[in-house]
């Protein structure tokens, strides 16, 4: 799989690319600033990009407004990005095109390096990867929202599982349950929600983003 | 001049001078004022002396306001109270504020030359309009038969009288016209120059205040860098020392006892993900990432999407502000809307940003149930100190009730890059 790098601290670079090769993905190129990481996802058109948000030479959302720009010259170009601190604003402009294949996590993630794999491979694959800091904000500010708040606190569970963006079969495993049960759950938050369920998994997530964001 | 300028003119000449001997009573009355403050003093030593003193130097005070008050609507201007504030609320410091304040000593002072000053200028233009007049009315009377009448050294038997009388009245007329609206503006010039602040006063009271706002500034830096250190001390420093112990003991496990080493290792890693989250918060206090990625347009309509309630962000801004101004308003309407979300019991609320006349103005208004001030240690306080910093004001309206609408205004210059925003409810 080939993998675009945008991240300007040396020592975080060589540790990405390190960790990223030793699970097989084919680094093509890692760059350390803005524009240098434009050319190189046009160019390259990587299965997934990984990108910082903070890059040169402005030092401050370089990385993200290169991502986004990609993603309207590249539509569906997915993109991995990292940040020391997540904003909801940037996962809302991330979002915006609503085309899947976007993935947005806090730096730390990458020590939990099994689930950092997974969630490049889910992006990779068109799905979505929030990090659970971003769901939690969402959630905490759709507090009064009537149909949420007749959640159970299980389905409240498999919600924000799914907002980050896991498959079914994720959630089963996470929370310990079988498949069915969360396929259960799943098709009651829908219903709870008055939201169309879909059979994919993408879709799935994408809509109940959408609904959370809209609050 | 047309006809209707100069019916005008005289109209407003009139009044003024009307207005003017109307006020000669209003300097005269002023007059028993000195000897009753002045006889206050001695009595201070049988304590009678004391309230005395309060109560007539406040009567002095409203009355001077008056004076303040007319000539400002003159001039064109507010005149400003020139008054030192008593350090606190008691008698005796009350008195020694009164005492020792020159302003009190000028007004002893004003009184009577105010008397005098008030008289000319308020006798004058109402003798020179009547003088005039009468002028025209010579001849006439003078033909009823009244031969005695003198009108400034005319009688009838001067050669030419029944002209002269008609002009020299005239000659008195045009006096009046050019006079009256002078001799008002010098009363209220005097006035001023007594009663207001002079530049010496208003340069040292403005030189307390930035004394004051300066020492906020510093002992709140110093309170913000010693809570950083400690922070830092007793967060990530300690995480950090946490996780060099755990790698140095899974060090020395791994070959012994590689699932000790590997409980210490997972150990490690939650250090230091609990480390960069101290980290995180710790800069978001500072200095608010999204504010410097974006300034205030992202800033504040990121603060928009993390609050509780639906807040509508409405800003116009021809550039951004110097960082420091920029992090100042960016906290201050932080703190606000979390005010607005702990007290207020509001449903939405709303941001407004403009620049305007060289300052920047901030509003924010909620739906809550009002009754908000700024008092003792409260949020509101802490604000308006920081915004004292950069010379900034903070205004509250909250009637009991509501809707609170609290304002802030900082001077500031903005750099060029233009940025507009008005969000929907976010």
């Amino acid at each position: 799989m080939r993998v675009v790098l945008g991240e300007d601290l040396v020592l975080l670079r060589d540790g990405l690319i390190r960790l990223l090769q030793a699970y097989e993905f084919d680094v093509v190129e890692a760059v350390d600033n803005g524009p240098a990481l434009l050319k190189a996802l046009v160019d390259h058109r990587p299965d997934v990009a990984v990108v910082d948000v903070r890059l040169p030479p402005t030092f401050t959302d370089e990385g993200l407004r290169a991502a986004i720009e990609a993603r309207k010259r590249v539509p569906g170009l997915p993109v991995l990005v990292l940040s020391q601190y997540v904003e909801q604003l940037y996962a809302r402009e991330l979002l915006s095109d609503r085309a899947g294949g976007v993935g947005y996590l806090l730096k730390d993630r990458v020590s939990d390096v099994r689930q950092f794999v997974d969630a490049i491979r889910r992006v990779a694959a068109g799905g979505t990867a929030m990090d659970p800091e971003v769901i939690t904000q969402l959630l905490a500010r759709s507090g009064r929202d009537r149909p949420l708040a007749t959640l159970t606190p299980r389905e409240r569970e498999v919600l924000s599982l799914m907002a980050e963006g896991r498959s079914n079969g994720a959630i089963a495993a996470r929370l310990f349950v079988t498949e069915k049960a969360v396929g259960k759950h799943t098709a009651n938050i829908f219903g709870k929600l008055a939201l169309p369920l879909s059979e994919d998994d993408n879709r799935r997530v994408l809509a109940v983003l959408a609904y959370l964001d809209r609050l | 001049m047309t006809d209707h300028d100069l019916v005008r003119g005289a109209g407003t000449r009139l009044t003024a001078a009307a207005h003017a001997l109307a006020r000669v009573p209003l300097c005269v009355i002023g007059l028993p004022l000195i000897p009753l403050q002045l006889y206050a003093y001695p009595l201070i030593l049988v304590t009678v002396g004391v309230p005395l003193l309060l109560l007539f130097t406040a009567l002095t005070r409203q009355y001077l306001r008056l004076h303040r008050w007319w000539a400002g609507a003159v001039l064109g201007e507010e005149i400003a109270l020139p008054y030192r504030v008593p350090a606190n609320r008691g008698p005796m410091t009350r008195v020694r504020a009164v005492a020792t304040d020159p302003q009190t000593w000028k007004e002893l002072a004003f009184l009577p030359l105010n008397a005098v000053v008030g008289v000319l200028c308020g006798v004058l233009p109402a003798t020179l309009w009547l003088g005039g007049l009468f002028g025209f009315a010579t001849p006439v009377l003078w033909l009823l038969g009244a031969d005695g009448l003198d009108y400034s050294g005319i009688t009838p038997t001067v050669p030419g009288g029944f002209l002269i009388a008609p002009l020299l009245g005239a000659g008195y007329l045009a006096v009046a016209w050019w006079a009256t609206p002078r001799l008002v503006r010098l009363h209220a010039r005097f006035v001023r120059w007594f009663l207001a602040p002079s530049q010496t006063e208003a340069l040292t009271h403005r030189v307390r205040e930035l004394a004051d706002s300066r020492a906020d500034t510093v002992d709140a830096q110093a309170a913000e860098l010693r809570r950083i250190e400690r922070d830092l001390h007793d967060g990530a420093q300690a995480r950090l020392v946490a996780l060099g112990m755990s790698l140095g003991m899974a060090e020395e496990l791994l070959s012994r006892d590689p699932d000790a080493a590997r409980d210490l290792l997972v150990e490690a890693r939650q250090s230091s993900s609990q480390a960069l989250s101290e980290l995180r918060d710790l800069v978001r206090g500072i200095h608010p990432p999204v504010l410097a990625d974006r300034g205030l347009d992202g800033a504040l309509r990121a603060l928009a999407l993390a609050h509780p309630l639906p807040v509508e962000v409405d800003l116009v801004l021809d550039g951004r502000p110097e960082a420091p101004v920029e992090s100042a308003a960016y906290f201050a309407v932080a703190e606000t809307l979390t005010n607005v979300a702990k007290h207020s019991g509001a449903t939405s609320a709303w941001v407004r940003v403009r620049h305007e006349n060289g300052r920047l103005g901030l509003m924010i208004g909620d739906s809550g149930r009002g009754g908000a001030e700024a008092t003792g240690n409260g949020g509101l306080r802490g604000i308006e100190r920081r915004l004292a910093a950069f010379d900034g004001t903070l205004g509250i309206a909250s009637p009991v009730g509501g809707p609170t609408i609290v304002t802030m205004e900082l001077p500031c210059a903005l750099s060029s890059v233009k940025t507009s925003s008005s969000s929907g409810t976010a």
